[in-house]
């Protein structure tokens, strides 16, 4: 295959589109309409519940770090709000903008707006390019969120451990939209009837900002930026750590999640940063089912994926290998084994997607 | 011209539910709301081609499978994003224990 062009107004963009990988239909595991009913079923007792302890945890770290402020004494509490603003509000985003974290949508909306603040994502053009990922999962040219690209780039999967490149390029995307801009290829996915809105909450943010700037200068310190803004950097690591495990070192131009997406047990307070999404093949392969209902799901069809990593210590140690592989051979992914009572890949198809390196990747 | 299908039983929707019906090369979704009336509009999502009869009634929405945007099933009306074009709806009535829905 030849160099990937991750552009959405590429070649590889052209391609998908022309060959039907784009807007394709996808495999899903069969599961009895009855018991799939009752998984979606929505409920607002769990997510009211996180979002207390979330928001309650952040006030509470964010009080002693203040209190203990400037004091070195401080930086546990701010490591863990920082965790807690700049990676828990990556799953409450996600998990919000499908809107089924709360059975109530003024809920759903309300979160998402506060975690899209702190995560830096304009929660406009995110639900766009978020229904783009379901859509093309893995598909170059066509995914606006592919995290490790091929060839990858290690540096930049470092940085982004402190935010660095993701929150850049959220404050720069943040002015251009407040200018009254989008970015070409946000435009490719953002329908003209709500570019408005991706403007006027770029604007709002922008006030936020310059008032916790201002307020940061008249004080002579950085700890108003130690509440808002810099989490992002300093808490960044975990949705990164969690985030890269997602799809890294899989297959891409597929349409079976169980080849391009990854399910990793983990302890429960990443559980719960995460909101579950360690359940990451459920999750794309039925977006409908709410984050506390995964493990449900999961029990019932992982008959028919492949073994989860039991650890996220071994999902890397899986993953990271592969990632170096695909600096000498960008083809390489892992193809995991399926257990014997699963439906087979279909190889034919992804044999055409992928080219001959389809069949040998991973032998 | 207009013409009356014979699309399904009554029963073979379960309350707060919805059913897929193909016809003269046209996929519907036929619904049953939660007060035992009957809805149809076209059974593939206006935002991209999936089909309804997968995603979840809850009341007078239908949530989309892929994508969870939401359509009022009752007028097709488009509620929530990524959806923003509305569904067609079709005419249905009840006739002995059938549903009937009229379609072009």
């Amino acid at each position: 295959m030849a160099r990937r062009d991750y552009s959405l107004l590429g070649p590889d963009a052209k391609r998908a589109v022309e060959t039907g990988l784009a807007a394709a239909e996808w495999y899903h595991t069969e599961v009895p309409r009855k018991d799939m009913k009752a998984l979606m079923q929505r409920s607002d007792g769990p997510a009211i519940r996180d979002t207390i302890l979330w928001l309650g945890g952040m006030v509470l770290f964010a009080g002693i770090g203040i209190a203990l402020w400037p004091s070195w004494w401080s930086a546990p509490f701010w490591l863990a709000y920082g965790v807690l603003y700049g990676s828990a509000s990556d799953s409450r985003w996600h998990e919000c903008s499908h809107g089924t974290a709360f059975k109530t949508p003024w809920m759903n909306d309300w979160v998402y707006n506060i975690a899209s603040f702190m995560i830096l994502r304009n929660p406009v053009t995110w639900r766009w390019s978020h229904a783009r990922h379901h859509t093309d999962t893995y598909i170059v040219g066509r995914d606006p969120e592919i995290a490790i690209m091929r060839p990858p780039v290690f540096a930049k999967l470092v940085l982004n451990f402190f935010g660095i490149l993701d929150a850049w390029n959220g404050w720069g995307r943040m002015l251009l939209n407040a200018s009254g801009r989008l970015d070409p290829e946000e435009a490719t996915f953002v329908p003209d009837s709500e570019k408005p809105k991706v403007v006027s909450v770029a604007r709002i943010w922008v006030v936020i900002y310059a008032a916790t700037i201002g307020l940061a200068l008249w004080m002579g310190s950085i700890l108003p930026l130690m509440v808002i803004g810099l989490p992002r950097l300093y808490g960044a690591w975990h949705h990164v750590m969690t985030g890269l495990l997602q799809h890294g070192g899989l297959a891409d131009n597929v349409i079976d999640h169980r080849l391009n997406s990854r399910t990793v047990f983990m302890n429960p307070i990443s559980r719960f940063i995460y909101w579950n999404m360690n359940y990451h093949v459920e999750h794309h392969m039925f977006p409908m089912v709410p984050y506390h209902a995964l493990p449900k799901l999961h029990a019932m069809i992982k008959h028919d994926l492949p073994a989860p990593n039991r650890s996220i210590a071994e999902g890397f140690a899986e993953m990271w290998p592969a990632l170096k592989r695909q600096l000498r051979y960008e083809d390489y992914f892992l193809k995991r084994e399926l257990p014997p009572t699963a439906r087979p890949y279909r190889e034919d198809f992804h044999r055409s997607a992928l080219g001959e390196a389809g069949a040998t990747a991973a032998e | 011209m207009n013409q009356w299908i014979d699309a399904c039983a009554t029963d073979e929707i379960d309350e707060e539910d919805l059913i897929r019906f193909d016809h003269g090369g046209r996929t519907y979704a036929i619904y049953h709301s939660p007060e035992g009336k009957f809805y149809c509009t076209d059974g593939l999502c206006s935002h991209e081609q999936v089909h309804l009869a997968d995603g979840l009634v809850m009341g007078h929405l239908i949530e989309c499978p892929k994508h969870n945007g939401q359509f009022d099933y009752r007028t097709g009306e488009a509620k929530r994003a990524p959806v923003c074009v509305n569904l067609r709806t079709y005419p249905v009535k009840v006739e002995g224990g059938r549903i009937l829905i009229e379609v072009a």
